[in-house]
Order: C-alpha cells, then structure tokens, then sequence
C-alpha cells in the first residue's frame, strides 16, 4: 500500500465570511423595515392614540438603554482592534463587558414589560380591550412585537458573541483568523442601529 | 484575500465616535421635548440618520473597507431610507 499524507486544509475566506454577513443583515432590513412601515401608516391613520399610548412609556428608561447599547457597540467594536494587537486577555475583557451590557439592556426591558403588564397591558389583554381605542391597541402591539424582536435579537448577538469569546480562548478565533469576531460584532452593530430608530419612534412621540 | 493587511482602528476612534453617538441622542430626546409639531418626527430621525451613518462608517468599519461593499451596503441603506422618508412624506403631506 502506498503511504498518503493527509494534508488538513481548512478552507478560510474572511472576505466571503464579510459578504455573507451583510448579506444576512440586509434581510434583517427587510424585517424591520415591513415593520417600520407598518408602525408609519397606523401612526398616520392614527396620532392621537399614539401619542396617548406613548405617554405611557418611560422616557428615562429608553434613553438609558439607547445608551447602554451604543457603549456596547463600542466595546464589541474595540475587541476586534484588541485582538488584531494579538492582546487575548484585552479582547476577552472588551467582549465580557458588551456581554454584561447586553444583559442589563435585558434586565431593564424586563422591567419595562413587567409595569406594563402590572398594569394589565400585554398584547389582547381585557384591559386593553375595555379601556383603550382601537389605535392604543395597535400601539401597544407594534410596541410589544417591535422591541421583542430586538430583544430577541439582542439574545441571539449575546450567543455568537459568546460563541466567539469560546473561539479566542481555545485559540481557533485568533489576529490572522479573525473573521467570527469582527462579523459578530457587525450583527451587534445592527442590532445597535435597529435600536436607533425604535426608541425615537416609541419613547420619543410628543 | 485573506492575507491582506487588516487596517486596526485606535481606541480613541471609537471613543470619540461613542462621544458623537451620545451626543445625537441627548439631542434628541432635546428636539423632542420642544413643540415643534409634525416636525418633532423629522428632528429625530434625522439624529437617528445621522447615528446610523457614524455606526456603519467607523463601528462597522465600512471606511476602511473595499469600494464594493462600500457601494453595496450604500445602496441597501439608501433605498431603505428612500422608502421610510417617502412613507413619512405621504404621512405629513397627505
């Protein structure tokens, strides 16, 4: 028999990895963007009770988290010069911390829901039904349906980032292979810029 | 390809950006606490463009990336910014 070496060729195409993932995030587009327009045209058949059900938003609230993931945005965005400075501990830190962000935006959301629902307002709930107009209903749907999905959003980055970090640890994520941090820190980033134009849409009705 | 030098952007950048960032949003919670009418709406979605814009050009690194993605992120972006302003056009002007 005759001797074969067995050459490992593990194919690596960080280009193709960045194309793929705009390309995912340009579908993202579509998804909120049918629901922007959605929001557009009952807001337009509907302002008064928009900015009645946006009353009962907290403002405060809204403009933290706005804050929290624009820092997380950065520290995500920093980990990938981290890392092409080959400092493993630094890009480990960096990603840490847009976890733990992650999760007080989390922790605050949950917070928010939960007045909401202290209050009896949660999608075809009898207090909506009885008390509010048809257009407060549609607000509060699109409210619950909005930043739902972006908050699901936000768990999904928090699994690939934390994907990612498991990656540098173990040395298969590394400066001359760093396609998996810097494309989970491009979906952060939109999760970032979805969050942008939510909250203006919802906190900030006057 | 792949072997190709990869431009690393300095802390500071992104600080400063963060800076912007903040900045924007202070405004406008700012604009919209002043009655301005129908055009509250405008005022924070164009602080809310412009936010988008420092995102995509320094967090997302399309400054320093190949004109093609430059072109194609662009492209996406404009006309779903054409569609949403359209859409707010039709909602002010109807």
């Amino acid at each position: 028999m005759e001797k074969s070496t067995k050459v490992e060729h593990i194919h690596y195409d960080a280009e193709a990895s960045k194309i793929g993932m705009w390309l995912f995030i340009f579908t993202e587009l579509l998804l909120f963007g049918g629901l922007f327009i959605i929001y557009s045209v009952y807001r337009y058949l509907n302002p008064d009770a928009f900015h009645l059900a946006a009353e009962e938003l907290n403002r405060f609230i809204g403009t933290l988290n706005t804050v929290i993931l624009l820092v997380s945005s950065m520290t995500i965005a920093m980990s990938t010069t981290a890392l092409q400075q080959k400092r493993k501990g630094l890009t480990l830190i960096l990603c840490s911390i847009t976890l733990v962000l992650g999760i007080v935006f989390l922790i605050n959301k949950y917070f928010e829901w939960g007045v909401k629902f202290s209050h009896g307002i949660w999608p075809g709930s009898q207090h909506m039904l009885d008390t509010m107009s048809q257009g407060e209903i549609l607000f509060f749907g699109l409210y619950f349906i909005m930043t739902g999905l972006h908050a699901l959003h936000i768990i999904v980055g928090m699994v690939v980032i934390g994907v990612a970090m498991l990656r540098i640890e173990r040395g298969t994520v590394h400066p001359d292979r760093a396609a998996m941090l810097e494309n989970a820190g491009l979906y952060w980033h939109l999760v970032d810029i979805i969050w942008i134009f939510l909250f203006p849409l919802f906190y900030l009705i006057t | 390809m792949s072997n190709e030098k990869q431009h690393i952007v300095p802390y500071k950048t992104y600080f400063l950006i963060l800076l912007a960032l903040v900045t924007f949003t202070f405004a406008s919670v700012g604009i919209t606490s002043i009655e301005l009418g129908k055009y509250t709406v405008v005022g924070a979605l164009l602080f809310s463009m412009m936010k988008t814009f420092l995102v995509l050009t320094f967090f997302m690194h399309l400054k320093y990336d190949k004109l093609y993605i430059k072109l194609m992120v662009t492209f996406v972006f404009a006309v779903f910014v054409v569609t949403i302003l359209i859409t707010f056009i039709d909602y002010l002007y109807r």
